[in-house]
């Protein structure tokens, strides 16, 4: 169904070697509501794909699926050819999916830099016996994450911030803080649900220009967000997901025309929007 | 981790360790006929310097769980109970198990058996934690007080095989023997009393170590959002389950120490009341703390003592429904006034400064 939908671009990118994460005919009920619905989707190396939609369409919980918090009612999910469902979500990241939060999901009493710190917590192995005798091998690994951690603090610019705690940051940063946190996981694909939603025009042209820099240096980029002239001018290619299903797909400029589309959001205004909610 | 003008680790144990050393001299001179009863006005004893001791070992695995993991415990005295049972069936009633008197005569088997107790303790208790660690808030909390309850009454009905008497049942078992170091008995109390502050000390040491590394940051970060947590990689329920174990062992350790400082233990010992005890002791000292351990500890137990001796001269026929009404008050006061406990609490206030949020031990 989906299939005839997709328009598959002439992309910039080397697409010979397949998708980064596929997602395949798709479905999430939750009891009776059909969150998704036979969603198929596919996201190659790196790209920025947008991913939008009118309020409660399933983004989120599409996000909640790649990363296995949640788990899907039917079809399949594939990253790197290989399929992650029945994973859970510490396997997943292991694997090289790191994601932010629409509702920022901070570590309270905890400082900027530690939030780092935690998000690189695979790339050390010392677990408790090397923390209480302090050996060589956890003491040499603890250097090696505070590099890494100051590393990524000073590339997304928030060294100054380092011993701060995360919740005293204003909410332009503690999303970008986010964004470092799944940086740290060292991932292939970062899933970033709606980064700019409650930042000033400043703080979101600082987001755009984060996302962008990361996205030159190869990190794949899925998108969820709902501002649009954001999305449009970073995603190289849009789905568009409205009451579970995908309705469209394909590069900006076509999607902004889409009938399909505007439909969607402009019901979402009035009628369409009460009835998503209720 | 990078801290360093002013280091209250660092202050902890250059005040705590002397004070220690002074007391315990004290209680073994009595120069002068000094002792530590008599400099306090009777509200200082060794006996309850030493249940401070005890209650380090074991509010520090607490602390490590409820304050920094941030999951809840109303069982733990349970663990203590395990431990301090395992060291007297195996120090006393070991014709029972059909052990040779020549390994239980032995001066090193108390010890052995002590830290394989606490080992196997702590074993279980991943093994229960990884199923019970799922559930959250006062879910958990029941789960535990629940599991608490049950290995209570194991004790108190014999394990179930009340053919062999294994734990004596109500009555407990009498007759443990002293702890020795080759032919050195570690009594009279002060030689104890520095034996037990040297494991609490240790157990100091030993949660600023975990605070302090990967598996602290884990820890806080699950306390935290246990979604962030995991969507980088943190296995959740393996550090739940495993701080679980932990502080269970410690527990057990703690148990066994009690078993040969108190030379019996009946299972009454190690009921809800005694869990809920150590709920108030960490509380009160600061559950995100490793040092309010040893001040949740001695406050608690102050306070108990004041009311034991002194309830009466206020409220004459006082019986001990006004101590339990009083020790609940004080509770209540407590988390009203400082509800980050006494040092986490009482520091911030110090120094109020609110940048300079307390992140150590
Ligand atoms: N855990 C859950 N249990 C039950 N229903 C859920 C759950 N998560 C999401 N839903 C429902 O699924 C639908 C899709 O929600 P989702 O959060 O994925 O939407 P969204 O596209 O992210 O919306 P928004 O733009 O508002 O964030 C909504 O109707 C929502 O109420
Ligand atoms: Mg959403």
């Amino acid at each position: 169904m989906t299939k005839t939908l997709s328009i598959r671009p002439d992309g910039t990118k080397d697409r010979a070697e397949g998708p980064l994460l596929e997602i395949r005919r798709v479905s999430k009920a939750f009891g009776g509501l059909m969150a998704l619905m036979g969603v198929s989707l596919r996201v190659w190396p790196g790209q920025i794909k947008g991913l939008i939609g009118p309020n409660g369409a399933g983004k989120t919980t599409l996000f909640n699926l790649i990363t296995g918090m949640l788990r899907p009612t039917s079809g399949d999910i594939r990253f790197q050819g290989r399929s992650i469902v029945g994973l859970s979500p510490f396997q997943i990241a292991a694997l090289g999916i790191a994601r932010t939060f629409q509702n920022v999901q901070l570590f309270r009493g905890m400082t900027v830099l530690e939030h780092v710190l935690v998000g690189g917590h695979r790339h050390s192995r010392s677990g408790l016996l090397g923390a209480i005798l302090r050996t060589p091998r956890m003491q040499r690994e603890e250097e090696e994450a505070q590099a890494r951690a100051w590393a990524i603090l000073k590339r997304v610019g928030l060294a100054e911030w380092a011993d701060r705690p995360a919740e005293s940051l204003p909410l332009g940063l503690q999303r970008i803080l986010e964004i470092a946190r799944a940086l740290a996981v060292g991932p292939q694909l970062m899933l970033l649900d709606e980064p700019g939603a409650g930042l000033n025009p400043m703080e979101k042209a600082r987001l755009a220009e984060l996302i962008r820099s990361l996205n030159a240096e190869g990190m794949t980029v899925l998108l969820v967000e709902h501002d649009m002239s954001l999305v449009m001018g970073l995603a190289d290619e849009i789905a568009v997901l409205d009451y579970g299903q995908l309705i469209a797909e394909g590069p900006p400029e076509a999607i902004r025309q889409d009938p399909r589309v505007i439909a969607a959001y402009l019901g979402e205004e009035d009628e369409v929007g009460h009835a998503a909610r209720g | 981790m990078r801290r360093t003008a002013f280091s209250p680790n660092f202050f902890g144990f250059a005040i705590g360790i002397p004070l220690i050393l002074v007391i315990g001299a004290l209680e073994a001179f009595r120069p002068l006929g000094l002792s530590l009863p008599a400099l306090t006005g009777g509200l200082l004893t060794l006996d309850t310097m030493i249940r401070v001791g005890l209650f380090t070992i074991i509010l520090v695995g607490l602390n490590l769980l409820m304050g920094y993991a941030g999951q809840a415990s109303l069982g733990q005295a349970a663990f203590y109970g395990m431990g301090a049972f395992f060291s007297a069936i195996l120090t006393v009633q070991a014709r029972l198990l059909g052990l040779p008197l020549a390994l239980t005569a032995a001066w090193w088997w108390p010890w052995l058996v002590m830290f394989v107790g606490a080992l196997l303790v702590g074993l279980t208790a991943y093994g229960i934690g990884r199923p019970i660690l799922r559930l959250r808030g006062h879910y958990l909390a029941m789960a535990t007080l629940g599991l608490g309850i049950v290995i209570y009454i194991l004790l108190r009905e014999n394990l179930g095989l009340s053919h062999l008497n294994l734990t004596g049942g109500f009555d407990g078992i009498q007759g443990i023997p002293r702890l020795r170091m080759g032919e050195l008995v570690l009594w009279p109390a002060w030689r104890y009393f520095f034996l037990v502050w040297l494991f609490a000390f240790g157990a100091i040491a030993l949660g600023l170590r975990v605070v302090h590394s990967r598996v602290g940051r884990a820890l806080r970060a699950i306390h935290g959002s246990e979604m962030a947590a995991e969507s980088v990689g943190v296995e959740v329920s393996h550090y739940k389950a495993m701080i679980f174990g932990l502080s269970a062992a410690m527990a057990a350790l703690a148990g066994s120490l009690y078993a040969h400082f108190q030379t019996a233990v009946i299972p009454a010992t190690f009921g809800f009341g005694p869990s809920l005890e150590l709920v108030v002791m960490s509380a009160v000292g600061g559950m995100a703390s490793i040092w309010g351990a040893p001040f949740g500890a001695l406050a608690i137990l102050l306070v108990q003592e004041a009311l034991r001796t002194q309830l009466h001269r206020i409220i004459p026929n006082a019986q001990g429904e006004f101590e339990a009404i009083a020790f609940g008050l004080i509770l209540v006061l407590i988390m009203l006034f400082l509800p980050e406990g006494l040092t986490t609490g009482g520091l911030r206030w110090l120094r109020s400064r609110p940048r300079l949020r307390p992140r150590w031990g």
